[in-house]
């Protein structure tokens, strides 16, 4: 058996009065990959955020229930997280907006304009990030990622606005990722190469 | 930490780079210019009043950068990155909340000089109003950062954040221009106080404020 890279139990979510899901269980290990899945509003972003513990999960506090679960993430190493945000100074060319992650993440210059160049973003280092397209935003937040160099990767729709040269670098990336015994938890409506990845339906999932 | 600071301050500065501006400088230097046109240039009245009307344009002043403040920052996620690379809310709050205060603090104490010789008050005067302004407005910035905070996910937050700081800050308002009616230095210990009370909660109440717009 494997080592476990994430093991979460009994995560419940509710937006105001939605129940979203319930009773869920997930364990990925080491070099894993889980695929989400689900109609739009069913609370896979959520999900992302509890598993990247920037929401809590919901008690369970059915009426009359004797035990009230309420849920538990652990994971074993360091996590990166990106949604729909390239979360990058807007105003700041790109390698300075880069550069202050770089800078928290204690990442060298040398590994920065690596991460550019794996991206295809060596020729945009002084466009202001505002002026960034979709895909290019989205390439943007990946060298974020990639600086950060993280053990285990939440992606929520990391395919939004890539073109297929986009795709591919993306599915290559994960597929290292995973290699180098990453876990990664990836909500995407659009196919993408996960191969022996456990597929979760947030509908098999009721509160 | 420093980092955090570094980025933090170069948000706010005036001709920092996302629209830092001299706007609430400028904004507190015409109040104390068109006071005395509006009520008449007689020196005593001036004098007796003109502390309080700076007093009053500082508070003014210390709103208007308040939109900026966290709202494009927790919209654009820099709080979750924050929060994922074990950087708590608390901390990135306390930079926030002392960048602000480096932005508008220092500039406006350095504003009060020609102010209050527009406004022609007494060298003895000006010493209890900078003492005053240095005690009180380390307060408004925790009460401005706290507010910002809260507002930041509302639509039209900016203009409820000047709403709400206005009441907030009635106590300094009272410690802090009171001090100039009478020469008494305990007021400005009592505006002192009343500051650091609001520093030493304003992170925490701050940063609660954001994790729970994450909940919702």
């Amino acid at each position: 058996m494997q080592a476990s890279a994430l093991t979460a139990w009994e995560l419940f979510c509710r937006r105001g009065d939605r129940l979203l899901f319930g009773s869920l269980d997930i364990w990925v290990e080491a070099g894993g990959a889980v695929h989400l899945v689900g109609p739009n509003g069913i609370g896979k972003s959520s999900l992302l955020q509890i598993l990247a513990g920037l929401r809590p999960s919901s008690p369970s506090d059915r009426l009359g229930a004797a035990d009230v679960k309420r849920g538990s993430v652990a994971w074993q190493g360091r996590l990166g997280l990106l949604d729909a945000h390239c979360t990058l100074d807007e105003v700041l060319p790109l390698e300075n907006a880069l550069a202050f992650w770089a800078r928290i993440d204690g990442a060298a210059r040398s590994d920065q304009s690596a991460a550019m160049v794996r991206m295809g973003l060596s020729s945009l280092t002084d466009v202001p990030v505002r002026y960034l397209s979709t895909g290019q935003r989205k390439r943007a937040g990946f060298a974020r990622l990639l600086i950060q160099n993280a053990d285990h990767w939440l992606l929520d729709e990391p395919l939004n606005g890539l073109d297929i040269d986009g795709v591919a670098l993306v599915e290559e990336l994960i597929a290292e990722r995973r290699a180098a015994g990453g876990a990664i938890v990836v909500a995407s409506h659009q196919p993408i190469a996960l191969p022996d990845a456990q597929a979760i339906d947030l509908r098999d999932h009721p509160w | 930490m420093l980092t955090l600071l570094k980025r933090d301050l170069a948000i706010l500065l005036p001709g920092g780079r996302r629209g830092g501006s001299l706007l609430p400088l400028l904004f507190f230097l015409a109040v104390a210019m068109l006071y005395p046109f509006a009520v008449g240039p007689e020196p005593q009245l001036l004098a007796r009043t003109g502390g309080g009307v700076i007093w009053v344009a500082a508070l003014l002043a210390a709103i208007l950068p308040l939109e900026r403040l966290v709202a494009a920052d927790l919209e654009s996620g820099v709080f979750d990155q924050l929060a994922l690379r074990g950087v708590a809310e608390e901390a990135a709050m306390s930079s926030r909340m002392i960048a602000h205060w480096l932005a508008f603090a220092p500039l406006l104490l350095i504003a009060a000089l020609p102010a209050s010789a527009l406004l022609g008050l007494p060298g003895d005067k000006l010493t209890t109003l900078l003492l005053g302004l240095l005690a009180g407005t380390p307060g408004l910035a925790a009460i401005g950062l706290t507010i910002a905070a809260l507002t930041a996910s509302l639509r039209g937050g900016a203009a409820l954040a000047g709403l709400m700081l206005i009441p907030l800050a009635i106590p300094i308002l009272i410690f802090g221009a009171g001090s100039l009616a009478r020469p008494d230095p305990s007021a400005i210990a009592f505006a002192a106080a009343i500051s650091f009370l609001f520093v030493a909660i304003a992170p925490f109440a701050a940063a609660a404020a954001i994790r729970s717009v994450r909940d919702a």
